[in-house]
C-alpha cells in the first residue's frame, strides 16, 4: 500500500518537472523580455541572462517618442475599436436572419460565408491594396474629393478587418443562434415586439456568451494584425506591430536595443491585461469548437 | 411562425403587410453585410485568378492579358520551387512537433489531476494571444549572437561548440524559425486537445488500469481513438495556418528569406514579387498555387485520416 502510494507520488513528480519546464520554456523570454527592456546600452554588451542595474526609463521614452510608439498607440486602439463595432454591426443580424428566418437565398448565402473560412488576409490583401489605390486615383482627379484619403485611412483599414473576420464571426453566432428556443420569439412577437425590438431586446442579451468570446477573439485578431496594416497604411498611420517591426529595423543600424525591448514590452501589455481577465473564457471559447488561426 | 400567424389574423391584409414586415427585416440584416462581402473578400478573391492570367509590371496597371504564362514561368522558377519546398519543411516539421508536444502535455493534464493544472493551461497559452510580430522580434534577439539569450546560455554551459549564427546560416535559419512558430502554436492546440479528453468518460480508464493497462498502452488504445476526430480537425486545421504563419514569421525573422532564400516560403516570395519586383500578376499566380495547394492538401489530409468514428 505504503508503496503504491511512494510510487503514486514520485509519478506525479516526475510529471511536474516536464511541465515547469516546459512552464520555462514559455516564461523565460517573456521574462527576459521585460527585465531586458530596463537596460542602458552598455548593460546590453554584457551577459544576456544579467539582470540591469536599475530602471532605465529613458528606453520607454525613445520608443514612445523616437519610436513614435504612442502614435501608433492610439492608432491600433482606434482601428480595433471601430472594427470591432463593424463586425459586431454587421455579423449579429446576418448571423440571426440567416439561423432563424428560412428564405430564398438563407442557404446559399450561409454557403458562401462558409467558403470565406478559407479565403485569407495573405493573398487578398495585394488586390485589395491595389484596387486602393486605384480608386484614390480615381477620386484625386476631382477637385470636390482632392482630400479625402481612402487608401491609407484607419476607418477604411478597420472596416476591411471587420469583413475579413465576418465568416468566423457569422459561423460562431449562427451556431449560437441556432440553439435558442423559438418560443421567446413568438411571445415577443404576441407581446407586440417587432423584429428589430425582438432582435436587439430578447436576442442579443441572450446571446452574452457568445458576443463575448466573438469580441474577444476579434480584438485579439485586431491587435495584433500585421500583413495587411504594413502594406496598406503609410508611416503616420502604422498600428503597433508595424511600428515595432520598423524599431527592429531601426535597431540594425542605431543599435538601439532598449527602445526595441520597451516596444515590445509595449506591445505585450494591453493583450497580457486582457487575457489576465478573460483567460478562462478564452480557452473555453476553444473548447466550444471555436476554431480559429 | 408563419402558420400560427395565419390562423390568428386571417385577414389577408394583415399578412401583407406582416410579409412585407418580415421581408424587409430580412433584407435590413443581410445586404450592408452582402454588399461589404461582395467588396471586401468575394471581388478580391476572385481578383487573385483573374489577376494571375496578367503581366501586370508597376503600379501604373498597365495590363496584358497572357493567359497562363505567369504558371509557365512559375513552374520553371528555381526560387519558387525552393520556396515551395521550404514552406513542406514548415508544414511537416511545425506541424508534427507542435502535434506531438500538445497531445504529450494535454495527456499529461488530463491523466495526473493535478490541483495546479490551470495554472498550466495559462501559462502555455499565453503565447498564442501575442501578436506573431512581437513573437518574431522577441525569438530575433533570443538568437542574436552578442545579446541573445541563446548563445550565451551555451557559453555559460559550456558548450562553445554548439554556437551558430542562428538566423544567418544556411543549415540552422529555418529550424531556428519553426521552434518559434512552435513555441506560439503548442498552447492552443493543448487546449483544444485537453477539451477533447475531458469528454472520455474516466471508467474506460479505471477499467484499463484494473486490467492491467499501462499508462502509455491506454494513451495508445483508448486517447487517440476517442480523440480522431478532434486530431483530424485539428490537422487540416494545422496546414492552414502554418502556411499563414510561416509568412509572418519568415517576413519579420528573415526580411530578406534567409541566407541564400533558405527560408524564403510561397507567400514571402509572392508578396515580394508583388511589392519589391512589381511584378503583381505573378504574385497572384504564386497566390492562385497557394490557394489550390492548401486546397488539396486539407483534402487529401482529410482523406487520409478518414476512419469509421468510435462512439462511446
Amino acid at each position: 500500500m505504503k508503496n503504491a502510494k511512494l510510487q503514486k507520488w514520485s509519478g506525479k513528480f516526475l510529471v511536474r518537472v516536464v511541465l515547469l519546464l516546459f512552464t520555462a520554456v514559455v516564461l523565460l523570454p517573456i521574462i527576459w523580455t521585460f527585465y531586458t527592456s530596463f537596460k542602458t546600452s552598455s548593460e546590453f554588451l554584457t551577459n544576456a541572462w544579467a539582470l540591469p542595474a536599475g530602471l532605465h526609463w529613458d528606453n520607454y521614452k525613445n520608443a514612445l517618442e523616437k519610436g513614435n510608439m504612442l502614435a501608433y498607440f492610439w492608432n491600433s486602439a482606434y482601428i480595433t475599436l471601430i472594427a470591432l463595432v463593424f463586425v459586431v454591426l454587421l455579423a449579429v443580424p446576418t448571423a440571426y436572419v440567416t439561423s432563424r428566418f428560412p428564405f430564398k437565398f438563407s442557404k446559399g448565402l450561409s454557403m458562401i460565408f462558409m467558403a470565406g473560412l478559407f479565403v485569407s488576409q495573405n493573398y487578398i490583401v495585394i488586390p485589395i491594396f491595389l484596387s486602393l489605390n486605384k480608386f484614390q486615383n480615381f477620386l484625386n482627379q476631382y477637385v470636390l474629393f482632392q482630400h479625402v484619403e481612402i487608401a491609407n485611412n484607419l476607418t477604411v483599414l478597420a472596416l476591411i478587418y471587420a469583413v475579413c473576420e465576418l465568416p468566423f464571426t457569422i459561423y460562431l453566432l449562427t451556431g449560437f443562434f441556432r440553439t435558442i428556443p423559438h418560443d421567446y420569439e413568438d411571445a415577443a412577437q404576441i407581446d407586440g415586439c417587432g423584429y428589430f425590438g425582438t432582435l436587439f431586446r430578447i436576442i442579443v442579451p441572450m446571446a452574452k456568451p457568445a458576443m463575448i468570446t466573438v469580441i474577444m477573439f476579434n480584438f485579439m485578431s485586431f491587435w495584433n494584425e500585421y500583413i495587411m496594416a504594413t502594406t496598406i497604411l503609410k508611416e503616420q498611420k502604422w498600428t503597433l506591430p508595424v511600428g515595432l517591426e520598423n524599431l527592429m529595423e531601426q535597431q540594425k543600424f542605431a543599435t538601439d536595443w532598449g527602445a526595441m525591448f520597451a516596444g515590445m514590452v509595449l506591445v505585450m501589455i494591453p493583450t497580457m491585461i486582457l487575457y489576465s481577465l478573460v483567460q478562462n473564457k478564452l480557452t473555453e471559447g476553444i473548447s466550444m469548437g471555436g476554431l480559429k488561426g | 411562425m408563419l402558420t400560427a400567424n395565419r390562423a390568428k389574423s386571417g385577414n389577408p391584409r394583415v399578412l401583407r403587410s406582416r410579409k412585407k414586415q418580415r421581408a424587409g427585416f430580412i433584407a435590413a440584416c443581410t445586404v450592408p453585410t452582402v454588399i461589404l462581402f461582395t467588396v471586401f473578400m468575394l471581388y478580391p478573391t476572385v481578383n487573385v485568378f483573374y489577376m494571375s492570367l496578367f503581366r501586370m509590371s508597376s503600379l501604373s496597371l498597365n495590363k496584358e492579358f497572357i493567359g497562363l504564362q505567369n504558371f509557365q514561368i512559375l513552374f520553371r522558377d528555381e526560387k519558387f520551387w525552393q520556396a515551395f519546398r521550404n514552406n513542406l519543411f514548415f508544414i511537416v516539421f511545425v506541424t508534427a512537433v507542435t502535434m506531438t508536444v500538445s497531445l504529450f502535455f494535454a495527456a499529461l493534464l488530463a491523466q495526473t489531476e493535478l490541483i495546479e493544472k490551470p495554472f498550466y493551461r495559462t501559462v502555455f497559452f499565453f503565447p498564442n494571444v501575442l501578436s506573431l510580430v512581437v513573437i518574431g522580434v522577441l525569438f530575433v534577439q533570443i538568437y542574436d549572437p552578442t545579446m541573445g539569450i541563446l548563445t550565451s546560455t551555451l557559453k555559460a554551459v559550456h558548450s562553445e561548440g554548439l554556437i551558430h549564427a542562428w538566423l544567418g546560416e544556411k543549415s540552422t535559419v529555418r529550424w531556428c524559425v519553426a521552434a518559434a512558430m512552435i513555441w506560439q502554436a503548442v498552447g492552443y492546440y493543448m487546449v483544444m486537445y485537453m477539451a477533447g479528453m475531458d469528454g472520455i468518460p474516466k471508467d474506460l480508464y479505471e477499467v484499463a488500469s484494473m486490467e492491467g493497462m499501462g499508462k502509455f498502452r491506454q494513451f495508445f488504445s483508448i486517447t487517440l481513438p476517442l480523440m480522431w476526430e478532434i486530431i483530424r480537425v485539428t490537422i487540416v486545421f494545422f496546414i492552414i495556418s502554418t502556411i499563414n504563419m510561416s509568412f509572418v514569421f519568415v517576413k519579420v525573422m528573415t526580411p530578406t528569406g534567409g541566407p541564400s532564400g533558405q527560408s524564403e516560403v510561397l507567400l514571402t516570395y509572392m508578396y515580394k514579387q508583388a511589392f519589391t519586383n512589381s511584378n503583381f500578376g505573378y504574385a497572384m499566380a504564386v497566390g492562385v498555387f497557394v490557394f489550390i495547394f492548401s486546397f488539396i492538401l486539407a483534402l487529401i489530409s482529410n482523406k487520409l485520416t478518414a476512419k469509421e468514428v468510435i462512439e462511446y
